[in-house]
């Protein structure tokens, strides 16, 4: 050992960014990556870039893949009860509290903003979780119910998840706009694939660790990044997806998008500005909704060994 | 017949829980003793053995505590809802941390069964106020219009049966919705209450918001009397509930009461009837019989009511009475010795009057108050163990030959909270469901409870729902 005791900074260790699917966290089945810099972020444009990673440059097969996985998961996940729903989804809320400066830098590196405005977003973000936690046992209550036709039945709407939802997260707010798309989607029993924001993808992509270790089953949620546009295009025509939420398109994107959806029908819900940080109504919860009717007669009252 | 199995003994351990020797009434935050320096003792049910010294809160007790609910309720009400339903969830939370330590207490202070405190009562409550914290920010979306404003101060009343579940159907709602309550629990079971008040200290629950206020009737009755109380919310029994309604006469307080029952539980001929015993077992003997919405009368079709009655004797045969603490006991103790005799004098006139009375072989403790599983026969609509509510293990076995006779049964009651439907046939169970007068109805189900259902009665069963999106109203100024 050296007799000079100067100190050097300690060199730090580099998370590697992979995608999250099926519970997994794997690298783009293409092998390639993209450079993500503060400059990339839209508050930083003109500035000196700072790299901050390389993250995953998804491929249409690692879209397919997660499509696959969100399917598989779905019996499950709109299967489990509102209440288990609930408590996973406030799970979340616990799990990002307690990694919140790490989400607080990232937020910071990637949308340009200081400490405080970051933690403002994260905060909202955690509050965003628990918000529609409590939204997975009352939308039924608020949205459905006893129907008062005019017969002898029993008649009760109730909402369902319409199944696997792309979800085209907002390019700009790239962690408070991501949960607050995400999470309306898989609280009523959907399962998503999620394309990050393009520039900003490195917060959505550490969110995959949160939901990773909250009891979320795996494939409930699917994370990409990578070209939004790239990915977009075999989600909203892929056949085995229900639904697409726009978000994250321009408007020319969005009508491409939109037309393809058109040949299975997918429910979509279009790109519209969004101040995320106010309290959401329920629209992106009941964009994701079937509504089931059920008919049973109630027989009469009648003489004995009558009808009912 | 003999027990098919003998099982070893496999008692829950006490260890988990630490009850101290004294506990205070709980005002502004803090534990307290009373003003008049008064106490009083509460007794495990199985064994009578003391278990702690409670405060027994007085008239003036309750004014601290109502005025210590006034002036937190200014900064409560004004919170974003959101910020309420982080305490609730936190409250939640701590709940589903520490329900083994309150299911043992609560067992060991009522006397049910530690299978029913451990699977039935703190996963519901931990639900319940689960369910509403989620409420608290979401208010505008609950058909009441935009913003709708809480009472004040609530005065809440709860009875023994399910000590600490009654405190979350009260309290869960009342604070979601911006309120803030003074709580007085049964004479009989103030320990889970107690314990509660220690729940909202970890949750860091604002001084003042709750205040719990052990004691017995009285205490009660000034905390419903008091002038400065806006909202009344009650479960106990219908000659209580009288007496509170007449109690805020004129008065502006916003009331709600979840009375007595005595529910039918209706099996036709088609219903699978292992099955049904299961219900039947379920709807009576579960706490001990001891519960509002019970299915105390049993109302059988008469072409299946000697296969029925058989399999039920048969399965009540297999029932096992004993320590409450023990995980295979199925039917724990009476809470008190009051209720044991109250049962035993209503058994007394069942017999005096001409029913048939039936009891499995069943040996009770020497120490505690028990009551074996009961059944009674030829019982007619004129029989008091068909009118009362027993509140006991006490069965009353009635026939009927079609289903209008069946309803009309059923609804020969001033009561009018729950029943029950056996039948494989769906559209007799909503016919007859239709032509019931109560406010729960279980088809080949009994006994079902979640937070997002709405339960109370008809006529003298009580007003107001408590549960789901319902439950929210009794709690807003609409």
């Amino acid at each position: 050992m050296s007799e000079k005791t100067e100190k050097t900074e300690r060199l730090s260790v580099f998370k590697t960014y992979k995608l999250y699917i099926g519970g997994k966290f794997p690298r783009s089945e293409s092998g390639r990556v993209y450079e993500v810099t503060t400059a990339t972020s839209a508050a930083d444009a003109a500035g000196k870039g700072k790299w901050l990673a390389n993250a995953p440059l998804s491929s249409r097969k690692d879209a397919r893949d997660a499509v696959v996985a969100a399917r598989k998961a779905f019996g499950g996940w709109s299967g489990a009860t509102a209440y288990n729903r609930g408590q996973i989804l406030y799970r979340i809320a616990e799990m990002l509290e307690g990694r919140r400066e790490q989400f607080v830098r990232e937020v910071a590196d990637a949308e340009g903003l200081s400490k405080s405005k970051a933690a403002a977003q994260v905060d909202a973000a955690i509050d965003r979780w628990v918000w529609y936690a409590g939204w997975t046992d009352k939308i039924a209550q608020v949205v459905g119910g006893g129907n008062p036709v005019a017969g002898p039945f029993f008649n009760l709407s109730s909402p369902e998840p319409t199944g696997v939802v792309a979800v085209l997260a907002p390019q700009e707010s790239s962690f408070l706009g991501l949960v607050s798309v995400v999470a309306p989607v898989i609280a009523t029993g959907n399962t998503a694939v999620v394309i990050a924001s393009e520039k900003s993808p490195l917060p959505a992509l550490s969110l995959g660790e949160v939901l990773a270790t909250s009891d979320l089953p795996g494939g409930v949620v699917n994370i990409l990044s990578g070209r939004t546009a790239e990915i977009a295009a075999p989600l909203a025509a892929h056949q085995d997806v229900n639904a697409i939420d726009l978000a994250g398109a321009d408007d020319v994107l969005a009508k491409e998008l939109e037309i393809a959806a058109a040949d299975n029908l997918k429910r979509v819900l279009r790109p519209q500005p969004v101040d995320y940080a106010t309290t959401p109504g329920t629209e992106r919860m009941t964009a994701f909704l079937e509504t089931k009717t059920v008919w049973h007669p109630t027989g009469s009252l009648g003489a004995s060994g009558s009808s009912y | 017949m003999a027990s098919a199995f003998v099982y070893a003994p496999a008692p829950e351990s006490r260890a988990i829980v630490d009850i101290a020797p004294s506990y205070g009434l709980f005002i502004d935050g803090e534990f307290t003793e009373a003003a008049d320096g008064k106490v009083f003792k509460t007794v495990s049910p199985s064994s009578e053995e003391v278990l702690s010294e409670i405060a027994q809160a007085g008239s003036e007790d309750v004014d601290r505590a109502v005025r210590a609910a006034r002036k937190a309720f200014g900064t409560w009400s004004a919170l974003p809802g959101s910020e309420r339903a982080k305490y609730l969830f936190r409250i939640a939370r701590i709940i589903q941390e520490r329900s083994r330590e309150l299911a043992v207490l609560e067992t060991l202070d009522n006397g049910k069964p530690i299978k029913e405190t451990r699977d039935a009562d703190l996963p519901l409550v931990a639900a319940h106020f689960f369910y509403y914290a989620g409420w608290a920010d979401k208010l505008d979306h609950a058909g009441f219009g935009a913003n709708p404003r809480p009472l004040g101060v609530a005065g809440q009343v709860i009875p023994w049966n399910f000590p600490l579940l009654m405190l979350a159907w009260k309290i869960a709602p009342a604070l979601a919705t911006g309120n803030t309550v003074v709580l007085k629990p049964a004479e009989t079971t103030p320990l889970s209450a107690l314990f509660f008040a220690d729940i909202c200290r970890q949750a860091g629950l604002p001084r003042g918001v709750v205040n719990i206020l052990p004691g017995y009737g009285d205490t009660g009755a000034a905390l419903v009397a008091h002038p400065d109380v806006n909202k009344v919310a009650f479960t106990g029994s219908t000659a209580v509930g009288k007496e509170i309604a007449r109690a805020v006469a004129g008065s502006h307080k916003k009331v709600t009461l979840e009375l007595g029952g005595k529910g039918a539980n209706i099996v036709f001929d088609d219903a699978p009837i292992d099955q049904a015993v299961e219900g039947i077992v379920n709807g009576i003997f579960f706490n001990q019989g001891q519960v509002c919405c019970a299915g105390s009368r049993l109302l059988v079709q008469e072409s299946v009511q000697d296969e029925l009655l058989d399999s039920l004797k048969r399965r009540l045969s297999t029932l096992r009475l004993g320590d409450p603490l023990d995980k295979n006991t199925d039917i724990g103790a009476i809470n008190s010795a009051e209720q044991l005799s109250r049962i035993t004098s209503l058994v007394a006139q069942g017999e005096a009057e001409g029913a048939e009375r039936w009891s499995p072989a069943c040996e009770l403790p020497e120490s505690g108050y028990w009551f074996a599983p009961t059944l009674f026969t030829n019982v007619t609509q004129a029989h008091t163990v068909a009118r009362d509510e027993i509140f006991g293990p006490v069965l009353s076995v009635l026939t009927f030959r079609t289903p209008d006779e069946a309803v009309a049964k059923a609804n020969n009651t001033p009561y009018g909270l729950s029943a029950g439907i056996w039948t494989e046939k769906g559209s007799r169970i909503l016919a007859v469901a239709n032509k019931l007068r109560a406010g729960v109805v279980w088809s080949n189900t009994f006994n079902k409870f979640d937070p997002t259902s709405p339960f109370g009665g008809y006529k003298e069963s009580g007003f107001g729902r408590e549960g789901g999106r319902h439950g929210l109203e009794g709690y807003l100024d609409v």
